[in-house]
């Protein structure tokens, strides 16, 4: 019993003139003919399944569709086609810096952000301190969140989001944020919730990262799913290969021969 | 929709908590500035007003302190519903949460900000020497109408707001053609009656014109004003919640 199952997942994606502009210069632009929206397909055709406990790294390069499929995963966007099905509660851990609110203060800020993680407030009640504390933030609780410096944000985020006890999680390039000594202490955390028992997906750039923790690898190349198994050092060879130039691969992923 | 409600209320009472916080920004004058302005308001229109529209309005000031009531409360919870998509971008992005949990909380604050002012206004009907009857209680179909009503324009306004930011300054515009469609400070006896029965189709001034009947005229309004008003509601609403359900995953591009 897979307990996540990505089936034939595509998606397209929209951009263009249409973000930021007003309806007097929409109207202009279609009279004009200069309204250009385009429409591509971030990831085309992936499909693979995760069991209990396993943890996916998911590898490629920049406009590989990662980002895109982890929003389709934890249920932000809908798939244009094919279907994800997920079997108990999933936390997903995008660009954890953003999203705060400058003007409340850093109580208000975590508990704000516990209940965006689907925290209880008994839960939040009952850990604040220790997440104040991790964060080594306990005397600016009542400062404006606007006044710490973007090394206690990301600090502040990390503490908090490292409670999640979902049965899936999603990690965005997260595994460490900070100065070294808080480095070490959230890497360390980090191992923590995905030794424990967590079904995981990591996306990263550090390829070594994904050899030494990875069960399974899924690689992206422009939207096309090139290679997903469990032969993770072997694929990541490819990839590896692929990155110093030696591999090259054609429009659909496909490794030429 | 209650079921998901309930699944976010932790969330949404966070939600409800920041946008009031925000609003009065922790100034000492706070929550006293937001009945202090109306009623500013109040005193500018009928020092203004009264020598043209008042000789032969009673209660001019009750009259026009309804107006101005259900009209602050429409044009702020509009106005400051209309940023929620956008303003919570951050937000939506990141987790997977019902979209209208943000509109809802702003318009929970306009209401809290709505009731304050209500009660400074049954304040000066009681000084101006109204009675109070059973037949008050009738305005809670007003009330429940109007926020509901402020909910689906809310829900409309914030789904436009994402596709194009300039709508701003055009409500803008068109909040202040209503305002003096509304006949807040006026009474529209003297016009013809068929230009008396177009106000009908202004859904703002069958709110302003339901308290007048009930506070100055002692008379509950006829079944057929009733109608409109729910006609007017659930038409607005369900507009708003068909917005949000067909662009619910388009928003995404935009922000």
């Amino acid at each position: 019993m897979s307990i996540l199952e990505v089936h034939d997942v595509s998606i397209r994606y929209m951009t263009g003139d249409f973000k930021e502009i007003g309806i007097k210069e929409y109207v202009m632009r279609k009279l004009t003919r200069n309204y250009h929206v385009v429409e591509f397909w971030a990831d085309r055709h992936i499909s693979f399944n995760l069991e209990k406990g396993e943890m996916l790294g998911i590898v490629g390069t920049n406009g590989a569709g990662k980002s895109t499929l982890l929003k389709v995963i934890s249920g932000i966007m809908e798939p244009t086609k094919g279907w994800v099905k997920r079997e108990g509660n999933i936390a997903a851990l995008l660009e954890l810096g953003s999203g705060f609110d400058g003007d409340l203060t850093v109580r208000e800020n975590t508990y704000l952000r516990g209940a965006m993680l689907g925290y209880t407030r008994k839960f939040m009640d009952e850990t604040y301190e220790q997440i104040i504390n991790f964060a080594e933030l306990k005397e600016f609780e009542d400062r404006p969140f606007k006044q710490l410096s973007s090394g206690m944000k990301s600090r502040l985020a990390f503490s908090i989001a490292s409670l999640v006890r979902p049965d899936i999680l999603i990690l965005d390039e997260v595994l460490s944020v900070g100065d070294g000594a808080f480095r070490m202490k959230s890497e360390a955390k980090m191992r923590e919730i995905i030794t424990g028992g967590a079904t995981t997906i990591l996306v990263s750039h550090s390829i070594e990262q994904v050899r030494e923790m990875c069960s399974k690898v899924l690689w992206l190349h422009k939207g096309n799913q090139v290679d997903f198994g469990d032969d993770v050092q072997g694929i990541c060879d490819k990839y590896q290969a692929m990155l110093d130039g030696k591999l090259k691969l054609d429009a659909n992923g496909k490794i030429r021969a | 929709m209650i079921q998901k409600l309930l699944r976010h209320r932790f969330l949404f009472e966070e939600l409800v908590k920041r946008d009031f916080k925000k609003k009065y920004k922790r100034t000492v004058l706070g929550m006293a500035w937001s009945i202090l302005s109306p009623l500013l308001q109040l005193a500018v229109m009928t020092l203004v007003f009264s020598q043209f529209f008042g000789r032969n309005t009673p209660h001019y000031m009750i009259y026009i302190f309804c107006g101005n009531l259900v009209f602050s409360y429409f044009r702020d919870a509009t106005n400051g519903g209309m940023g929620t998509i956008i303003g919570n971008a951050g937000i939506f992005t990141k987790v997977n949460v019902p979209k209208y949990l943000f509109l809802l909380s702003r318009n929970i604050q306009a209401l809290i900000n709505f009731g304050l002012i209500l009660v400074v206004f049954f304040l000066f009907v009681a000084l101006d020497g109204l009675p109070f009857t059973w037949k008050y209680f009738c305005l809670l179909y007003p009330i429940c109408g109007l926020i509901l009503f402020n909910i689906g324009t809310g829900m409309i306004l914030s789904a436009f707001f994402v596709f194009f930011r300039d709508i701003q300054y055009l409500y803008d515009v068109f909040t202040m053609l209503l305002m003096y469609m509304s006949a807040i400070f006026y009474t529209i006896d003297s016009y013809p009656q068929t230009t008396q029965d177009l106000f009908l189709l202004n859904p703002v001034y069958l709110f302003i014109s339901y308290f007048r009947q009930i506070v100055i005229d002692g008379v509950i309004p006829p079944g057929w004003f009733h109608l409109l008003i729910a006609v007017w509601t659930v038409a607005i609403l369900s507009l708003g919640c068909w917005m949000y359900k067909k662009y619910n995953t388009r928003f995404l591009y935009y922000v």
